[in-house]
C-alpha cells in the first residue's frame, strides 16, 4: 500500500559523500514514523530534502501520489509540509503571537487586526495545551515552549506533513507527554508525522512505524512495531549488537576536588552547597529550569555569584570570567553548542585549539602552527570525528561530530574539574557510548567530572552520585546503589506544579 | 589541497574542476583582479608605465594602511567609522606640535598617540558600555572631527618645519616612503592575523562571540587592542597625510571610512565578522585604486566615478553572496 507521502529512490551526492543512496519508504496519513540512525546516517538529509531546503541528486518525493519538486523552503511549507528542527526558527524580540502567524498576520489592507492576531494566537495556545501569554516576547519563553510555538506556527498553515527532528532534546519529562498528547491529535487529524529521535524509548512510545539508517542507506523499515525489540533497532542502526550503552566502570573516588559552600547567584536564590572528590562523577538532574545550567555558568564565571565560596583543590578562588575558571582548572563544555560552543565559519582545526592556544605559542604570541595540527590531528583520531579535513568549518559538521569537536577543545586543556552540560543531547547511542566511555577515562586520570542531564537513564547509567535540582535549589543527593528513576524523579518532581509555574514566570535565563 | 587529491578518485576532469572552483572560492578577487589589471594594462594609455604604477601605488597607500586594522575590526564583526575624523585630527595635531616645539618626532608622536587615545575609547566604551560599535564610533567620528576643526581653529594648518616632510614625499629605492611603510604594515599584519593568538581569537570572537566568551578568550580585552590599533593606525595614516599634504587640514580624508570598509568586503571580508583573509583586503584596496587610477586617466569625469565605484562594490558583495550560497549548498 502506498502512502500519502512517498520516498522514491532518494540519493544525494555531497561532494566526496553519498548522504542518502537510494532510499524509498513511505509513511501512511495518520500515522508516525519513526527515523532512527547514527549521526550522519543520512535522517538530517532526508529531513533537509522534504523540507525544500536541498534538492535531491536523485529520486523523487511523491505527495498524495503526485511528484513535488521545491525550489525553496517555503514550497515545501506551502505545499503542507513543515520541518521543525531542533535550532527553532522564531524571532526571539517578536511576541508569542506574532511569532504563530510570521509572514501571515491577519491583516485589513496592510493593518495589522491585533484582535484577530490574539484571538487566533489563543485559539492555538489553548489546543496546544500551553497557558502562555501571547504578547510575551519569545525570548523569554524557556526552550520547551519555544518548541510548542514552532509546532503551532506549522499547524496554522494546515500542515499535513509534519517531520520532527529530535523534539525532545530540550524538553523535561513533562514537557515530553505533552508533545506526545498533541502527536497523537495530529495523528487523528490525519497527518503524516515523521519523527527524527535518538531516544528509543520514545521511539517505541509514539511511532507506528520506523525506518532505520546506517551509512546514508536505508537498512530496514518496519511498517509495525509489534515484536520489534530495542535490540533489533539498535543492532540494525549500528550494524552491531551494543549489550550496554552506558557501560559504567567504577574506580577509586579520592579527595575533595571542588568544594561549593553557600553559593547564590542568577538562577540560585538560595545558598546551595556541594562537593565533587577527585575521579568523581557528578551527575545532576532536574527539570528544565531548575537552575542546573545557571549553577555550572556561576561555577565557570559567566555569570557573577552574589555570594559564598568556591574551593579548589583546598584553595579559595575567585572565577569571574571563563578566562580566569580556566585558568584556575574549570572548564565547561557548554549546553547550547550551536550559540556558545561552536564557531561556524572557522575551520575544525581553530575550533579545536581555540582554548589550549595560549600554551602552543612561539616567541611570546607567535602560533606553533605545527603543535596545532599535531594537537587536532590527535583529537580527530581519538574522538573519531568525522570530517573530510581539519580544515573543514566547523559549521558543516553533523551536531554529533560538533560536539566531538567542543569536547576536543575541552579535553586540550590541562584541568582538574571537567563540567559538561547536557554533553550527550541530541547525539546517536554510537556517539552516545563513546562520549561515556570519555567520560570515564577522565574520572580514570583522576579527574573530577560534573555531567548536567535531562535524560534519567543516562545520568543513573553513568554517574557515581546524583544531585538533583529543583527551583534553584539542591534537593537531594542519591549515591549510586540507590538511585533509581522513581526516586529521582520523585525529588525532582515534587510540587512539580509550581516548579512548572516558576518556569512560566522567570523563563530562561537566555 | 592535499585532500583534493586523495580524495577525487573519480578522475583527472573532476579533480581539476574541483581545483578551479577551490581557487575560485579561496582567491575568486585575486583572479578578477589580475584580468582587470591586463585588461587595463593593454586598453588604457599610461596605464602600464613605471611612473602611473608608482602614482597608484601612492594613491592606494592610505587606503591600504588602514585596512589592516579595519581588517581585525571587520574580522570580530565590529565596524570602525571614526577613523576618517582621527586622520584629519592626528594631521591636525601632529601640525600644531611641529611648529609649536619645533620637534618632528615630537609632532609625529602627538599625533599617533591622538589616534590611539581616541582609539582605546571606542574600543572602552564597545567593550565595557557595552555600546554598539557603529553608533560609539559615528559618535567618535563627530568628535574627533570638531576637535579637528578646533586644534586647527577651523584653518589648514602648514606646517613649516621641512624636516617633517620627507616621511611622506622622501623615497627610498626609487618608491616613495608611504609606498614602502604600506608594504610593511601589510607584512605585518598578514602574520598578526594568521600567525598569533590574537588574530586567531579576533576571528573566533567574529565567529560566534558566545563561544569565544566561554572558550576562555579575554573578549573584552581583544576589542580594545583592535580598536586601539585601528585609532593608533589610522592617527599615523593622518600624519603621513599631512606630512605629504605639508600641512594638517581639518577637513581631510572625509568619507575615507566608507571606502576603508568597501576595499575590505570587496575582497571578501564578511561585514558580520569570522571571515577576513588578508589578501582579500590587498585585493580590495587594489580594486577601488586601480579602478580610479584608470579612470582619472580615461578622463572619466568625477561624477560617474563616484556610481562605478559604488556599482563594483555592489557587484563584488553580490558574486561573493553568490559563492556564499554555493559552499553552503555544497556541504
Amino acid at each position: 500500500m502506498a502512502g500519502f507521502l512517498r520516498f522514491e529512490n532518494i540519493s544525494k551526492h555531497f561532494p566526496g559523500v553519498k548522504a542518502l543512496d537510494g532510499v524509498s519508504f513511505d509513511v501512511r496519513e495518520g500515522s508516525v514514523h519513526g527515523l532512527v540512525g547514527e549521526n550522519g546516517a543520512g535522517k538530517s538529509t532526508l529531513l533537509k530534502i522534504l523540507s525544500g531546503a536541498h534538492p535531491p541528486s536523485g529520486g523523487s518525493v511523491l505527495l498524495g501520489g503526485k511528484e513535488v519538486q521545491f525550489a525553496w523552503p517555503k514550497d515545501a511549507f506551502d505545499a503542507g509540509i513543515a520541518v521543525i528542527y531542533q535550532e527553532l526558527n522564531l524571532v526571539p524580540d517578536m511576541s508569542v503571537a506574532d511569532n504563530l502567524l510570521l509572514g501571515h498576520v491577519p491583516n485589513l489592507r496592510g493593518f495589522v487586526q491585533k484582535e484577530k492576531l490574539l484571538e487566533i494566537a489563543n485559539g492555538m495556545l489553548d489546543y496546544l495545551m500551553e497557558p502562555i501569554d501571547p504578547n510575551r516576547k519569545i525570548k523569554r519563553l524557556p526552550i520547551a515552549q519555544r518548541q510548542m510555538i514552532e509546532i503551532g506556527k506549522a499547524l496554522l498553515h494546515n500542515a499535513k506533513v509534519i517531520a520532527f527532528d529530535e523534539p525532545t532534546s530540550s524538553l523535561s519529562e513533562k514537557e515530553t507527554q505533552q508533545l506526545f498528547k498533541i502527536i497523537a491529535g495530529l495523528k487523528e487529524k490525519g497527518c503524516a508525522i515523521i519523527y527524527v529521535s535518538h531516544i528509543l524509548n520514545e521511539i517505541f512510545e509514539v511511532c507506528d512505524a520506523l525506518t532505520v539508517f546506517r551509512d546514508g542507506r536505508l537498512i530496514e523499515t518496519f511498517d509495525d512495531l509489534e515484536g520489534v525489540t530495542r535490540d533489533d533497532v539498535v543492532s540494525r542502526m549500528v550494524g552491531r549488537s551494543i549489550e550496554d550503552i552506558y557501560g559504567y566502570r567504577s574506580r577509586e573516588i579520592g579527595e575533595v576536588v571542588l568544594d561549593v559552600r553557600e553559593l547564590t547567584g542568577p538562577g540560585i536564590p538560595e545558598p546551595v552547597s556541594f562537593s565533587v572528590r577527585k575521579g568523581e562523577i557528578v551527575g545532576f538532574f532536574g527539570l528544565v529550569g531548575a537552575g542546573r545550567s545557571e549553577l555550572m555558568r556561576i561555577l565557570y564565571g559567566v555569570e557573577k555569584m552574589y555570594s559564598g565560596t568556591v574551593i579548589l583543590n583546598g584553595t579559595q578562588v575567585s572565577i569571574d570570567s571563563p578566562e580566569r575558571a580556566l585558568n584556575a582548572g574549570i572548564v565547561l563544555c557548554p549546553e547550547d553548542r550551536k550559540l556558545e560552543g561552536i564557531i561556524p565559519v572557522r575551520d575544525v582545526k581553530e575550533n579545536i585549539n581555540i582554548s589550549v592556544r595560549k600554551q602552543f605559542v612561539k616567541v611570546g604570541f607567535f602560533i606553533n602552527k605545527a603543535r596545532e595540527r599535531a594537537n587536532a590531528r590527535d583529537f580527530i583520531e581519538k574522538l573519531q570525528i568525522k570530517t573530510p579535513s581539519m580544515e573543514q568549518l566547523a559549521g558543516n559538521l553533523s551536531g554529533g561530530n560538533q560536539q566531538k569537536v567542543i569536547l576536543a577543545r575541552n579535553l586540550s586543556i590541562e584541568t582538574e574539574l571537567f563540567i559538561l552540560d547536557e554533553p550527550t543531547r541530541g547525539i546517536d547511542v554510537g556517539t552516545k557510548s563513546e562520549i561515556y566511555r570519555l567520560i570515564y577515562s577522565l574520572a580514570e586520570m583522576g579527574k573530577a567530572v560534573v555531567v548536567v542531564s535531562s535524560e534519567l537513564p543516562e545520568v543513573i547509567g553513568i554517574s557515581d552520585r546524583i544531585i538533583v535540582m529543583r527551583l534553584g535549589k539542591i534537593v537531594t543527593e542519591v549515591y549510586r546503589d540507590r538511585a533509581t528513576e522513581e526516586i529521582i524523579l520523585h525529588h525532582a518532581l515534587v510540587a512539580q506544579d509550581r516548579a512548572q509555574k516558576t518556569s512560566l514566570t522567570t523563563g530562561d535565563s537566555k | 589541497m592535499k585532500t583534493d587529491s586523495t580524495q577525487s578518485a573519480g578522475g583527472n576532469a573532476f579533480s581539476v574542476r574541483r581545483m578551479a572552483s577551490r581557487l575560485w572560492e579561496n582567491s575568486g578577487m585575486i583572479v578578477v583582479y589580475i584580468a582587470l589589471f591586463i585588461l587595463l594594462s593593454l586598453f588604457v594609455p599610461y596605464f602600464f608605465t613605471w611612473r602611473n604604477m608608482i602614482a597608484l601605488a601612492l594613491s592606494i597607500s592610505m587606503l591600504g594602511m588602514v585596512a589592516c586594522t579595519m581588517l581585525f575590526c571587520l574580522a570580530s564583526g565590529h565596524f570602525d567609522l571614526s577613523v576618517s575624523s582621527i586622520v584629519a585630527l592626528s594631521g591636525v595635531v601632529a601640525g600644531v606640535v611641529i611648529n609649536g616645539t619645533g620637534s618632528v618626532a615630537l609632532g609625529i608622536s602627538a599625533g599617533i598617540i591622538a589616534g590611539g587615545i581616541f582609539g582605546i575609547l571606542n574600543g572602552v566604551i564597545i567593550a565595557k558600555a557595552h555600546i554598539n560599535a557603529l553608533i560609539t564610533t559615528l559618535a567618535m567620528m563627530h568628535i574627533a572631527r570638531g576637535f579637528a576643526y578646533i586644534v586647527s581653529g577651523g584653518q589648514a594648518m602648514s606646517i613649516g618645519n621641512t624636516g617633517f616632510f620627507g616621511l611622506g614625499n622622501g623615497i627610498f629605492l626609487g618608491v616613495p616612503n608611504p609606498i614602502w611603510i604600506t608594504i610593511v604594515c601589510f607584512a605585518v599584519f598578514a602574520v598578526l592575523i594568521n600567525n598569533t593568538t590574537y588574530g586567531k581569537n579576533t576571528l573566533a570572537i567574529g565567529g560566534n562571540i558566545e563561544a569565544a566568551r566561554l572558550a576562555g578568550i579575554n573578549v573584552d580585552k581583544i576589542k580594545i587592542i583592535i580598536f586601539t590599533m585601528q585609532g593608533l593606525m589610522a592617527g599615523f595614516a593622518g600624519v603621513i597625510l599631512a606630512s605629504r599634504m605639508t600641512s594638517g587640514q581639518p577637513m581631510a580624508a572625509q568619507g575615507f571610512e566608507l571606502n576603508v570598509i568597501s576595499s575590505c568586503v570587496l575582497g571578501g571580508v564578511s561585514l558580520t565578522g569570522g571571515i577576513a583573509p588578508i589578501q582579500g583586503a590587498i585585493v580590495g584596496v587594489l580594486i577601488m585604486g586601480t579602478v580610479q587610477d584608470a579612470m582619472s586617466l580615461l578622463n572619466i569625469p568625477t561624477f560617474y566615478q563616484y556610481v562605478v565605484r559604488g556599482l563594483i562594490l555592489l557587484i563584488a558583495v553580490m558574486i561573493d553572496q553568490i559563492k556564499q550560497q554555493r559552499m553552503s549548498k555544497a556541504v
